[in-house]
């Protein structure tokens, strides 16, 4: 492979997950995760909004999200794009607060503050992009984002709005499965034909890749983009609340710290089912306790009708591409709920060959973006991915029926042009409403745009000849130009998706964090200093209470007490590095009590 | 614009290797697609969009025998147009009329219908086939020829099949949703 790293900028690859969000990039010994400061690859898609009006993102945020649960938002990605309307069912299972108002544009209530979808996901962008910014030491300003490969146009629109409003410039979405093949074709096969099975936290999508000297095809793609682990630690988490009302005749689901803690044990559970037959959901809360063993078996029946949902749109996708199940030769496994046992046995039955689990499948699609990342820049010039649209797009025609115009699995980019007239005399106007969606009738789809082609010449009706041309670009998003073929005029259009921020709205956001980002950094770092200092006064507070405290010389007891009341001195300055050099000093004056305690235990 | 056979750069032809096609399109795909044009000025990238998009709905088009060969009739001045029910293939006269009463008795709710719905739908697949071949047939004469005439021949078949295809589906919805 010829690689050129010099010519080109960083361009980031980033992995905007529902769970976990991942940057990475590639230089000559290949694709690569960067770390956060404090050394996870994975950042938590979790965001809290402090009192004053600042973000935390990722790790601290998690550990927010159970002591201040109503400033905080997990999972944010399954409103992205979308309308009121469509997120009932969410809300039931979510605890997102939907602000008043929120009938044109949704907004989530943190605090006393409204954000967007777009505006909480560009937060975790932003952290993204500070991580790679301290890794390279330079300004980091474009990237390639995934999407699901079964986002439809809004949610595209609403993840590209997200990297605007975070100071991004989004060269590429990506399709998830479709990185992961990229990632995932580095090293492996050349030739032949692949199904990409990628079940995440919050999304499944399904898709079968041709594989030809570098070209990597997609020939079909399939998906729900509300299916995922999220599902299954909800139902866990509605069987462990009813055992809690039973057991301690409490109902906890009207309780969000509760509910935070107890989901956090279910997910525990849930990971640790991958690797050991059985496993415990355990809750000490006020005083209380609750325990329940769950086996493989148990945990199998009841996900059954969740790994179920993926197979059907596997099955479609086969059909799709055009290829029976004896000719795909390889199944790659991304997202982390493929870790599941029940998930891999299935797939393997399914497609009758043993999926690969060799590559980590939460790293898989980063890594893959990264590497689009280096052919958009050029460093890379021996691949190229041919991805497809997974929804078909039409017009709405006479009596609410849908004419399809670009049908799903095309190649994009791809248009279609059709020819429009007027139906009254002198009519000056036409109004032409774009849907996406498989279904015949308009009302069954998802209605993507109204738009009024206006300043037509007034002429008697059916004489306008009026060429519109629908285009979807490599992004999968649509635009749409118009001509009016007797004057030769061209009509501008402006596509705005139905449920969506204006260009006016996205705009004024990246103002506001351009502004704000100054001001941001500076309190960020402050604030990031006084979670951790919460952290070990937290421990050092519960230390005091162990054996091990009591048994210190009096002079290390002075000597902590005295590193802790300098801490909380400082606690209250906008120093960071000043609060940071005190929670060293704290550290540094507990290693022995530490120690201690260690061995205390394991004695 | 050119048309698709010229923006694929392959002859004017109906009976087309679809290895040769695949070939053809990754080539040009390698050097059309919008990657390829990131970093050069907006002009040039809005071009790269334009010819890829072409490109694709070339490749999209050529690569199905039977929208290549309503594509070549289009740019031969063919009017395909839309299929009308009254146009009834003479020879499948009989056949729909019998037809058309299994399926209103299918919908009215008589199940005794079912079996020769589903011979019917049979019945089609056959002649689905059989068209198939026939039209293999048709493109190389017309390949060798380039004769109009045949061409007239394909578009009729083409039509035939369509009103077919039509039947089918119906059929098909008959038998699933009763």
């Amino acid at each position: 492979m010829e690689i050129d790293f010099n010519s080109s900028g960083h361009i980031v690859g980033i992995d905007l997950g529902t769970t976990n969000s991942l940057v990475a990039f590639m230089d000559l010994t290949g694709p690569r995760i960067i770390p956060g400061a404090d050394g996870d690859k994975l950042v938590p898609s979790v965001v809290s909004i402090m009192p004053d009006g600042g973000s935390v993102v990722g790790n601290p945020a998690r550990e927010l999200l159970i002591t201040q649960p109503e400033r905080t938002v997990y999972s944010v990605k399954r409103l992205m794009g979308r309308g009121l309307e469509d997120v009932k069912d969410e809300l039931k299972l979510f605890p997102f607060r939907v602000a008043a108002g929120s009938e044109s544009v949704l907004q989530l209530q943190l605090g006393d503050r409204k954000y967007t979808p777009p505006e909480i996901s560009a937060m975790v962008l932003r952290q993204l992009k500070r991580n790679a910014e301290d890794y390279f030491g330079v300004v980091v300003d474009k990237a390639v984002i995934t999407v699901p490969a079964y986002f439809n146009d809004a949610q595209r629109q609403a993840t590209k709005d997200a990297g605007r409003i975070a100071g991004l410039e989004v060269l590429r979405l990506v399709n998830e499965p479709t990185a992961a093949s990229l990632a995932y074709g580095l090293d492996k096969r050349e030739n032949g034909i692949v199904a990409v099975y990628d079940l995440g936290g919050g999304t499944f999508d399904i898709s079968i890749l041709k594989l030809h000297d570098g070209i990597f095809e997609v020939l079909a793609t399939h998906g729900d983009t509300h299916l995922g682990g999220d599902d299954i630690d909800n139902l866990l988490l509605r069987i462990a609340l009813e055992d809690v009302a039973s057991e301690w005749g409490e109902d906890l689901s009207q309780d969000s710290e509760g509910v935070q803690r107890l989901r956090r044990a279910v997910i525990l559970a849930k990971e640790r089912l991958s690797f050991v037959p059985a496993a415990v959901i355990e809750l000490e809360y006020h005083g209380k306790k609750y325990q329940r063993e769950i086996n493989l078996e148990l945990f199998d029946k009841l996900i059954a009708p969740i790994v179920e949902r993926t197979l059907g749109p596997c099955r479609d996708c086969i059909k799709d591409a055009g290829v029976g199940v004896d000719q795909i030769d390889e199944v790659v496994m991304v997202g982390g709920s493929t870790r599941i046992p029940l998930v891999r046995s299935s797939v393997e039955k399914l497609f009758r060959s043993k999926p690969h689990t060799e590559l980590n499948p939460d790293e898989v699609v980063a890594l893959g973006a990264a590497v689009q990342a280096a052919i958009l820049s050029g460093a890379v010039d021996d691949k190229l991915l041919l991805d497809v649209t997974p929804l078909s797009l039409g017009i709405e025609t006479m009596g609410g029926v849908v004419s399809k115009l670009i049908h799903r699995n095309s190649t994009i980019p791809a248009s279609a042009t059709e020819n429009f007239t007027t139906g009254v005399d002198g009519q000056t106007n036409v109004l032409i409403h774009v849907v996406q969606g498989e279904r015949e009738l308009v009302r069954d789809n998802r209605s993507l745009a109204r738009f009024d082609l206006k300043g037509v010449n007034p002429m008697p009706a059916g004489l306008a000849r009026l060429e519109v041309r629908f285009l979807i670009d490599a992004n999968g998003i649509l635009s749409v130009t118009a001509r009016d073929q007797r004057t030769g005029k061209e009509h501008s259009v402006e596509v705005k998706p139905s449920y969506g921020l204006t260009d006016e709205q996205v705009e004024k956001m990246i103002q506001e964090s351009f502004e704000k980002a100054e001001q941001d950094f500076a309190e960020r770092q402050v604030r990031e200093q006084r979670v951790e200092a919460d952290a070990i006064l937290l421990a050092v507070e519960k230390a005091r209470k162990h054996d091990a405290f009591f048994e210190l010389p009096d002079h290390e007891r002075a000597a902590i007490d005295k590193s802790v009341n300098e801490l909380l001195l400082v606690y209250n300055s906008d120093d960071h590095h000043l609060i940071a050099a005190k929670i060293e000093e704290v550290n540094q004056a507990t290693i022995k009590l530490a120690e201690n305690m260690l061995k205390g235990t394991q004695t | 614009m050119s048309d698709y056979y010229e923006l694929l750069g392959i002859p004017r032809s109906l009976n087309l290797s679809p290895d040769a096609l695949q070939q053809r399109y990754y080539e040009l795909s390698r050097q059309l697609h919008p990657d390829r044009f990131m970093q050069k000025p907006e002009a040039e990238r809005q071009r790269a969009l334009d010819m890829s998009s072409a490109l694709n709905d070339a490749y999209r088009t050529l690569k199905d025998p039977i929208k290549r060969a309503q594509y070549l009739l289009t740019l031969e001045g063919f009017n395909i147009g839309e299929q009308r029910s009254k146009d009834v293939p003479p020879e499948l006269l009989e056949e729909v009329f019998q037809l058309n009463m299994a399926l209103e008795e299918m919908r009215g709710g008589d199940d005794s219908a079912r079996p020769q719905l589903e011979e019917a739908e049979k019945n089609f697949a056959d002649m689905l086939a059989r068209s198939s071949l026939l039209l293999e047939t048709l493109f190389r004469q017309y390949d060798t020829s380039r004769s109009r005439d045949v061409l007239g021949e394909i578009r009729d078949v083409l039509n035939r099949r369509k009103y077919i295809q039509n039947l089918v589906s119906e059929v098909e919805k008959t038998l699933i949703h009763t």
